[in-house]
């Protein structure tokens, strides 16, 4: 029984490793905020959320089917928490009987697996309940083959099998072992076997039946009943593992229905918390992996909406067919933001979540990295730019061709001919390689290179100068400019009464 | 093949020699092959007599043969020691037959393999009329019955044992049906993945308890015949162990030991030979030469191994090595000493083609890392060392020296080494000289000059090559510094890779 909610065809991997550069992408993305809202201080839904935005599905199918079922999770959220809370508890289970569990003895292993099997079952009734009662209401085609397939497993017959087993698990008639002689003539191979029907009264006399030997262990002897006790722990131990086992698997079907609805619950907190500031959402439209697509109005950075009290106005972006888009122009001009959010919405299409803009559309890729500038150890200089080139370098081993990178002032900590050339060397080997760059700089030395070269292939965006107090932006197309506001930006800090420190 | 208990030759560890031996012995102790690997031989004839046994045993067939064959019988010993120790009668003979069995099984294996295959070595030849005989005799043949039927009787026994409370009860098994079998078809609905193991880790030791006992013997009650079979096998055969097949078991393992410990290095494509080995001529040579024990060490990680080839014709003896620290000198100079004692042992070399001379002993003259305190005492006690070394040396000797005297000033190794050459080009003995000195290369005629090489592209780099050349202290670069492989170029390549 497979929950199949995240997947059409497979199990969710909630402890699946992230991706290698997760730490770097939660930093410069401020995926905290993000998945902080989606987690509503729960621990666990955190970490399905996390690993969820980093799912990478990059197939528009597998996109689509996530949607639908959240689609679902959004017009009955109150069904979907409750099945939530149902995983929850069968999760919990075995913590009621786990006090119970003596290491390595069969017997209690036993035991403790028919305990543990009784709450199993009950929960499980519970469950064929909910399908029963609120299944037809459910359009996706997850939830759909979910509840279908909990009404024709969990059937009453069903229920009436397992109970007759844990009935059968008393031995009142002793326990039958099979066995054979193994190395050095010890008994081996033992199975547990079930006693043959009971014959007439016949069978009880001597000479009739079965030859049996008999012999009896003397109640003080307590060696001798301890090795009598062990051979019953070989007996059984089959058994009690089969039965342990099963348990285990209701126990991960418990622990994988959490996991997978446990992002949906996720999804609904995120849902609950935008929607409540008036910020617009949609269902992203995806393209298949390796095309060039890339259109959104009204994208904003989610992290910076959940955090702020106004509203935040977003960017609209005509990038299909672009491999490079580079963002230059006016400090605190919103360049960042736009590029956060160019890589949020990227990770959360992927994920199957909806998206924080009016509409997107974008190819899917083969991964989302970032190379910001570090603001640490500004120190040595000369140590930066190797610390730079040291993190460009472990991007380009794992990144491949499809891939999406966002670079925030990089290469910047050398001189601007320098940070450029070997900017410009990164860029055009990773474009050729057919990996989109998303490239916010100051250095125009290297913007003002890739504009002029510019085939066709490359989007260049400019931050606008904006009055005080505003904190919402645009960036409108617009070829690089030699000068950079820096200095506007220091006399609007230091006031215009003092000499800028640079020129 | 005789083996006394030789205590280790002092030049052991500094060839490396210890390490090596101790390698190509590991995990074959109960045949004792250290005392084999201590004797050297002094005449070409004895040298031959073992390389026609390894070329035998290099053949597939033979080796996989000779493998098994040693597999069976380390199991055989383990069983027959388990039914020593044992007291319990029934006990006591089923490791008996166990035994019995895997003696029987062994020894008609290596019979039937070795008849089938083309021996050249009288060693090896005589060997096989022998087993051909043992395994063709009417006692060898009522083992066999004797093993197969008791045993097949014992395989076909299946009882049931029913315990309620302390009442035991055993019966025949009569098909009752599997319970668990019947758990996991119920559950199965739910089954995914690997699951944790439930089942009781019980110990598994090889005495029966007595209720085991107890319950052996209602089982023998219940299969009279069976149990009466096998009394009467431990009585017919208890000594069934052949004195000339336990005396083979040990001494091949001296070449298998051997030819296991090249083989992987083999297939990482070092080339081994069988050397022309003489107790006289002192011309010897050697091409594609290395240091086994380094080898060793870097084969299984992947690591590059350097050849070096070697040569000393009409009145040359000695070669001075000389050149960059780390550049390979003590490699080669542990790389001529191990080759000539592994030649003196019989063995295949590691070389693609080398012609090699026995030399009555082996001498080497190492640094001591350890006396660093006293410069005068360290000096002092490396010429103490080397005196003993020269009193005892013959022309015949071969002697191998590594930075001796260097923990003095270059006046004084020079002043020195030149003394020492000196009395080994008199003695007329082998020698190899790794020094920093680079006059003493040129000290006479007796003396080869080999120099440590350098690229010339890159001084940094060191090819460890060492070749015959005068001396001339080259000296190297700085390391260059490190790129990041983000030049357009490089990225191309990394991307497309």
């Amino acid at each position: 029984m497979k929950a199949f909610l995240m997947f059409p065809d497979r199990d969710f991997e909630p402890s699946r490793d992230l991706p290698p550069q997760e730490p770097e992408l939660a930093a410069d993305l401020e995926l905290d905020t993000l998945l902080a809202a989606m987690a509503g201080g729960d621990e666990f839904l955190h970490a399905m959320a996390r690993q969820g935005i980093h799912s990478g599905l990059t197939s528009p199918a597998e996109i689509t089917y996530r949607q639908h079922v959240l689609a679902d999770s959004v017009t009955w959220p109150g069904v979907v928490r409750g099945l939530y809370d149902l995983a929850v508890e069968g999760v919990g289970a075995q913590r009621q009987v786990f006090g119970f569990l003596f290491r390595d003895s069969p017997d209690s292993i036993l035991w403790r697996s028919q305990e543990l099997m009784r709450l199993y079952v009950e929960l499980l009734r519970r469950l064929a309940g909910v399908a029963r009662e609120h299944g037809p209401g459910f359009r996706s085609a997850g939830f759909t083959r979910f509840f279908t397939m909990l009404t024709d497993e969990l059937s009453d017959d069903y229920f009436a099998e397992m109970e007759a087993h844990l009935a059968d698990l008393r031995f009142r008639r002793g326990t039958l072992i099979s066995a054979r002689l193994g190395t050095g003539g010890k008994g081996t191979g033992y199975v547990l076997r079930r006693h043959p029907p009971r014959g007439g009264w016949r069978d009880r006399l001597p000479g009739h039946g079965r030859s049996a030997y008999t012999f009896t262990v003397a109640e003080r002897d307590e060696a001798g009943l301890r090795k009598l006790s062990e051979l019953t722990s070989r007996g059984v131990s089959e058994t009690a593992n089969a039965l342990a086992q099963s348990c285990d698997h209701i126990q991960g079907f418990f622990a994988m229905l959490r996991a997978e609805l446990g992002f949906y619950v996720g999804c609904l907190n995120l849902w609950d918390k935008i929607t409540a500031k008036g910020q617009p959402v949609c269902y992203p439209v995806p393209s298949p992996l390796g095309g060039d697509r890339f259109a959104a109005r009204g994208l904003y950075d989610v992290s910076l909406a959940l955090t702020i009290d106004g509203k935040v106005t977003g960017n609209d972006v005509a990038a299909d067919g672009k491999q490079l888009i580079m963002i230059t122009g006016a400090n605190q001009g919103g360049k960042s933001t736009f590029l956060r959010s160019m890589g949020q919405a990227q990770l959360m299409m992927q994920a199957g979540l909806f998206v924080a803009a009016e509409s997107f559309e974008a190819s899917t890729c083969s991964g989302v990295f970032t190379h910001y500038k570090r603001e640490e150890d500004a120190a040595m200089e000369k140590g930066k730019l190797d610390e730079e080139l040291e993190r460009m370098s472990v991007i380009t081993g794992q990144i491949a061709p499809g891939g999406l990178l966002l670079c925030n002032e990089s290469f910047a900590s050398t001189n601007e001919r320098e940070g450029s050339e070997i900017a410009r060397q990164i860029i055009r080997a990773l474009t050729e390689a057919g990996i989109r760059v998303g490239y916010v700089t100051h250095l125009y030395d290297l913007a003002e290179g890739c504009y002029t070269q510019n085939t066709g292939k490359a989007l260049f965006l400019r931050a606008q100068r904006l009055a005080a107090g505003q904190r919402t932006f645009r960036l409108p197309e617009g070829e690089p400019l030699p000068t950079s506001y820096g200095e506007d930006l220091y006399q609007q800090i230091f006031g215009p009464q003092h000499e800028p420190a640079h020129g | 093949m005789q083996a006394g208990e030789p205590a280790e030759p002092s030049f052991f560890s500094d060839l490396n020699l210890d390490q090596l031996f101790s390698a190509i012995t590991e995990g074959r102790d109960e045949y004792d092959l250290v005392p084999f690997f201590r004797i050297p031989l002094h005449s070409a004839a004895a040298v031959s007599y073992r390389h026609e046994v390894f070329r035998d045993l290099q053949a597939p067939a033979a080796a996989a043969a000779v493998t098994t064959f040693a597999e069976q019988m380390r199991t055989m010993r383990r069983y027959l020691a388990q039914a020593r120790k044992l007291r319990y009668r029934y006990q006591k003979e089923f490791w008996f037959l166990d035994a019995a069995r895997e003696y029987r099984e062994s020894v008609s294996a290596l019979a039937a393999t070795l008849t089938g295959t083309g021996l050249q070595a009288p060693g090896l030849i005589a060997f096989r009329e022998y087993l051909t005989g043992y395994t063709g005799s009417a006692a060898f043949a009522a083992l066999t019955a004797d093993i197969e039927r008791v045993s097949s009787a014992l395989a076909a026994v299946r009882y049931c044992v029913n315990i309620k409370g302390n009442r035991v009860t055993v019966t025949r098994y009569t098909d009752e049906a599997d319970f668990s079998a019947e758990v996991v078809a119920t559950f199965a609905k739910f089954a995914s993945g690997a699951v944790k193991d439930y089942r009781g880790k019980f110990r598994n030791w090889p005495e029966m308890d007595y209720v085991e006992e107890r319950i052996t013997n209602q089982v023998a009650r219940l299969f009279p015949d069976v149990f009466g079979g096998l009394d009467e096998f431990a009585a017919k055969h208890a000594g069934f162990f052949d004195d000339t097949i336990h005396a083979f078991d040990r001494e091949v393992q001296f070449y298998v030991a051997y030819l296991d410990f090249i083989a992987p290095l083999k297939s990482a494509g070092l080339e081994f030979c069988y050397p022309r080995v003489s107790a006289e001529d002192k011309e010897i040579a050697a091409e594609a030469a290395f240091d086994l024990a380094l080898a060793h060490k870097l084969v299984p990680d992947g690591g590059a191994v350097v050849r070096n080839d070697f040569r000393l014709s009409g009145s040359e003896r000695i070669f001075v090595v000389t050149g960059p620290n780390h550049g390979g000198k003590t490699t080669f100079a542990r790389m001529a000493g191990q080759l000539h004692y592994l030649a003196s042992l019989g063995c295949p070399v590691p070389a693609r083609e080398a012609r090699l001379f026995l030399p009555d002993q082996i001498f080497a003259h190492f640094e001591r890392e350890e006396d660093l305190a006293t410069l005068r005492g360290k000096l002092a006690d490396e010429l103490v060392r080397m005196k003993d070394v020269l009193d005892r040396a013959t022309s015949d000797s071969l002697l191998v020296m590594n930075e001796s005297f260097a923990s003095t000033t270059l006046r004084d190794a020079r002043f020195i080494g030149e003394r020492v050459l000196d009395q080994m080009t008199a003695l007329g003995l082998l020698g190899v000289y790794v020094t920093f000195v680079d006059e003493l290369a040129s000290r006479s005629g007796a003396c080869v000059s080999m120099v440590g090489t350098v690229n010339p592209d890159n001084p940094a780099e060191r090819t460890f090559q060492i070749v015959r050349k005068p001396a001339d202290g080259l000296a190297y670069a700085v390391a260059i510094a490190r790129k990041y492989g983000l030049t357009y170029p490089q990225l191309k390549e990394r991307l497309a890779a």
